[in-house]
């Protein structure tokens, strides 16, 4: 039978989808309230810097990064297979890369906080 | 010979850039699809924050200041809608991806999809005040 990478995709398609509708719409909350000047205490420096120190911080900062872009990757590689850009293969590894790039560099910048 | 066999030839009436324009279900479909692109944009863009925040407080305190960028809170605010509609739209789907049987019967759609609204507003209220709105 063909090797296929359908089911881990998937997978984190569904985890990505999931955490970003439960967590997203409060962050942006979190980073406009600071956008608009009400810095909110934790996006502080000195606090949000304890917050990534910690080791639970780094795993929830993890934790939404990697599965909200590994999410956003798939459904970004069929939203463009629906608007007529039908090379897959070249958008699958475009997609892929930016959200391999993007996990790779969370876990250098958590371990350097 | 296949010039003759040609000379029908069968074009698609559906267009592969605009067929989701013919129906409003497939304008919601596609609106759906497109949440993807902003929530994916503003994950990089907190991967931006939580790297400027490795390089230091002046770094950071740069973030903050592009955040406050009217563009930035366009941005912001488009992304909330986004946001708010892919919860939205994945929450109602759920039970259909992952109908829940408890013995015999399903349980209905209605309340698996409310379970997750009702945990939706638990993590924001946490999430909130962890964050120190209030």
């Amino acid at each position: 039978m063909a090797k296929s990478n359908k089911p881990i995709v998937w997978g984190l398609f569904a985890a990505g989808g999931t955490v970003s509708a439960f967590v997203i719409p409060v962050l942006v909350l979190l980073t406009l309230l600071a956008a608009l000047g009400h810095v909110p205490t934790t996006l502080a420096y000195d606090n949000l810097r304890g917050f990534a120190a910690s080791w639970w911080g780094k795993i929830a900062i993890f934790g939404v990064i990697f599965f909200s872009l590994w999410g956003s990757a798939h459904r970004l590689r069929i939203t463009c297979f629906d608007f007529g850009l039908r090379a897959d293969t070249l958008v699958a590894t475009v997609v892929y890369a930016v959200a391999a790039v993007g996990s790779v560099a969370t876990v250098v910048y958590l371990a350097a906080l | 010979m296949a010039e003759q066999v040609n000379r029908k030839p069968y074009v698609r009436e559906v267009s592969p850039t605009r067929w989701f324009l013919r129906d409003r279900r497939y304008m919601r479909y596609m609106a759906r699809e497109v949440t993807c692109l902003f929530i994916g944009a503003y994950t990089l863009m907190l991967l931006v924050g939580i790297a400027r925040l490795a390089q230091g407080p002046a770094a950071y305190e740069a973030f903050l200041a592009a955040l406050r960028e009217p563009a930035s809170i366009v941005f912001q605010v488009l992304t909330l809608g986004f946001a708010l509609y892919h919860t939205t739209t994945w929450f109602n789907v759920t039970p259909k991806a992952l109908p829940l049987q408890i013995g015999e019967e399903f349980v209905p759609g209605g309340a698996v999809a409310g379970a997750h609204y009702v945990l939706w507003a638990l993590i924001s209220v946490v999430i909130l005040f962890l964050a120190g709105v209030f």
